[in-house]
């Protein structure tokens, strides 16, 4: 049996924030993606801290896990309802075509 | 009482000029004819107490600059001099002023025309009364600057704003000399007021100056400029080739300015100065030279021109010469009569020549008229009276002011003035067959003019008649009565007093009686002469011109003066500029310069633009990599 420590803690927490990062730029289709990649990056956070927070026998960690949740939780709401009112107005939320910004 | 006389002119242009809109055109007519005439009135009671009482002031208005030792004033100067102009440049002016009434009636811009006219007097005025070099060139500029107006006046006709633009590019020249006189005065002197420098001037004779590696008395530098800035202003040869263009003003400006005051201003500053140029005999040999050749060179243009104008305008230029010779052969006083007796007549030509204008409705070629003197009684009548004033018929105005300039360039006894005297009855013989050529040939002989018919042909107003026979009285009396103030020989009251210098006094022996009699005899004989020439026997005159069509053309093109001056300044110039906006201007300073910068950033921000795609993943990949670039640079140091 292997004895997990913080070291695999943190590697998981990195391979969930890479995932989230290349997430947000290999995504050509769906904006969604883009907000679940961004959650994604908020969780790898979250391990970290909690992780940290174990093994340093601090509460902090934890407590600041929880406001981190919090705050994605209204970011998402925030997100998702952006996304509507951005598909009402152009019918469409692929990000291929979200191309607005260009000069 | 000299204020008064300065500002009223200044005061009308003001009010004409600013506000003639809303005066309207009559009352803008009589508010500058009224203020100038005021003037002329005044200037005529000044005269008088110039003459009985020898009044003499100095007027300081203000003060116009004050640096380190230069003190320049605005002053009025009061003496016999400058009296003399005063009554000769508002009495024209108020002649013309009244004259312009009734000649640009049919004119749409009568308020601005009134409104220059004041101007140029003020500016006139300013210039024969100051007390130094630089007023006076302050006056003479503004004259310029009249002139450049009133020539330029019908600004839609290209001609007239050529002419306008010559005449103030040629005066430029004669101005630089006489800037440069002015400065050599100051760098000389240190004060540029009249009484001081001219008090200072037996010191500084031998003074020499490096002028272009040559070693030149300063003296007769000075005289050369002066006398530069005198022959632009006053058309003398070389400069003259712009007062015949100027006559595309309205004719009461040629009357007024070319031939009555503007022009004279040159015989004036000559006079003005005659304690300096009475010092530089080479100076003054230069001016009878110039003026000499100037009388002859202008008087066999006029023989054979067509237009109306120019032919008077040729023969201004004449006069000036014999003015510029009378004070070369150092007879200031006469050269300051013929001016006063020709500004009587030359006015009056000149006006009388725009009632035939007016008249013909704006011909002024000669060959177009003929044989209407019966009906043009008026005009006729007075334009003889001008032309024998002119020619110097005996008793006229002309003839006291023209013998005696001949008379003392005789007496002068020295070769410039024996052969001035040649130059001169030569000359007077010339003068008198072109003005009989014009009359006989416009109002005599038969009627040529085919767009108009002889019978709508009639005089001129009233308005316009009156100053001319004002005019008309100076011109057969204003010798008579004047010969013995401006020249007596034995005037026990002397009139000039101080503002006059002879270093040596006139002689006053009598020239032997030949000389005297020898011009008016001239004169008479070639008014038949004439008549036989261009009325009885034309064919004389064509044969003439058939057998000498190479002098003829010479004459025609005016000794063929404009087109060397095209060949040697205006072409050459041309090309340098052209050279310098082809390729200087466009190739190298707006190549590098400011078209260069603008393209540059149009490639900079044509490439900056390719970084904006508009994919937010796109955005945020860079957002990240920029972040860790920062991290990472953050954590290693």
């Amino acid at each position: 049996m292997i004895d997990i420590g913080l070291g695999h803690y943190l590697t998981l927490g990195a391979i969930i924030f890479t995932i989230g990062v290349v997430g947000i730029f290999l995504n050509r289709k769906n904006i969604i993606v883009i907000l679940m990649s961004i959650e994604l990056i908020l969780l790898a956070v979250n391990i970290n801290l909690v992780s940290f927070s174990i093994f340093l026998n601090d509460l902090t960690g934890q407590i600041f896990a929880l406001f981190i949740l919090t705050v994605a939780a209204a970011e998402a709401a925030i997100g998702l309802a952006i996304i509507v009112v951005y598909y009402r107005n152009s019918g469409t939320i692929r990000v291929e075509e979200i191309n607005k910004l260009k000069g | 009482m000299e204020l008064t006389l300065l500002f009223l002119p200044l005061l009308s242009f003001i009010i004409t000029g600013f506000f003639g809109k809303y005066l309207g055109d009559r009352t803008s007519e009589i508010i500058t004819s009224l203020f100038v005439s005021i003037s002329a009135v005044l200037a005529l009671i000044v005269f008088y107490q110039v003459i009985t009482q020898g009044y003499e002031n100095n007027i300081v208005i203000a003060s116009w600059f004050h640096s380190g030792s230069l003190n320049v004033n605005w002053s009025i100067k009061v003496d016999a001099l400058s009296a003399v102009m005063l009554v000769v440049v508002t009495l024209i002016s108020s002649l013309v002023h009244i004259y312009s009434i009734g000649y640009m009636s049919r004119d749409p811009h009568k308020a601005r025309f009134m409104a220059y006219l004041s101007l140029f007097t003020f500016a006139m005025l300013t210039l024969v009364t100051s007390d130094n070099f630089l007023q006076l060139f302050f006056g003479w500029e503004g004259v310029g600057l009249c002139s450049y107006f009133l020539i330029g006046f019908w600004y839609k006709k290209d001609s007239a704003n050529a002419a306008a633009i010559k005449a103030f590019i040629v005066n430029r020249v004669g101005d630089f000399g006489f800037a440069l006189g002015i400065f050599l005065i100051f760098y000389l002197f240190g004060t540029v007021n009249y009484n001081e420098v001219f008090q200072q001037i037996p010191q500084k004779l031998n003074n020499e100056l490096t002028f272009l590696g040559f070693d030149i008395n300063s003296i007769d530098l000075i005289c050369i400029l002066l006398f530069i800035g005198a022959m632009g202003k006053s058309a003398q040869m070389f400069l003259h080739t712009w007062l015949p263009d100027a006559m595309e003003g309205p004719t009461p400006v040629s009357a007024l300015i070319h031939a009555a005051t503007m022009v004279t201003a040159g015989v004036f500053l000559v006079v003005r100065c005659s304690p300096i140029f009475e010092y530089s005999q080479l100076t003054l040999n230069i001016i009878t030279f110039v003026g000499m050749s100037t009388a002859f060179f202008a008087a066999t243009v006029a023989l054979v021109q067509n237009d109306i104008k120019k032919i008077i305008a040729y023969s201004t230029c004449s006069q000036l010469g014999y003015m510029f010779f009378a004070a070369g052969v150092g007879a200031y006083n006469v050269a300051m009569f013929h001016l006063f007796t020709h500004a009587f007549f030359k006015a009056l030509l000149f006006l009388g020549s725009g009632s035939v204008i007016h008249s013909f409705k704006n011909e002024q070629d000669i060959n177009q008229m003929g044989g209407v003197w019966k009906k043009l009684p008026y005009t006729w009548v007075l334009m003889i009276i001008g032309t024998l004033a002119l020619t110097g018929f005996p008793f006229l105005s002309g003839f006291y002011s023209k013998d005696a300039i001949i008379e003392y360039a005789y007496l002068r006894g020295n070769t410039a003035g024996y052969c001035a005297v040649v130059v001169g009855i030569f000359t007077a013989l010339l003068t008198s067959i072109y003005s009989w050529r014009l009359i006989f040939k416009t109002f005599h002989g038969t009627y040529n003019n085919k767009k108009l018919q002889i019978n709508t042909m009639h005089e001129s107003p009233f308005v316009m008649l009156a100053p001319l026979i004002i005019l008309a009285i100076g011109a057969l009396f204003a010798g008579y009565f004047f010969k013995e103030l401006f020249i007596g020989y034995s005037s026990s009251d002397y009139f000039w007093r101080d503002s006059i210098k002879f270093l040596l006094p006139l002689s006053s022996d009598h020239p032997p009686s030949w000389i005297i009699y020898i011009t008016p005899i001239i004169v008479i004989l070639s008014i038949p002469l004439s008549y036989y020439l261009f009325v009885k026997n034309k064919t004389i005159t064509s044969w003439l011109k058939e057998e000498n069509q190479l002098l003829y053309n010479f004459l025609l093109n005016k000794w063929y003066f404009d087109e060397l001056y095209d060949f040697l300044f205006i072409k050459p110039s041309k090309k340098i500029g052209i050279f310098f906006w082809k390729n200087v201007d466009i190739k190298i300073i707006d190549k590098f310069g400011p078209d260069g910068i603008s393209n540059l950033i149009k490639i900079f921000s044509n490439k900056a633009v390719k970084f904006q795609s508009g994919f937010v993943y796109q955005y945020a990949f860079i957002m990240l990599l920029g972040f860790s670039a920062l991290l990472t640079y953050l954590i290693i140091i």
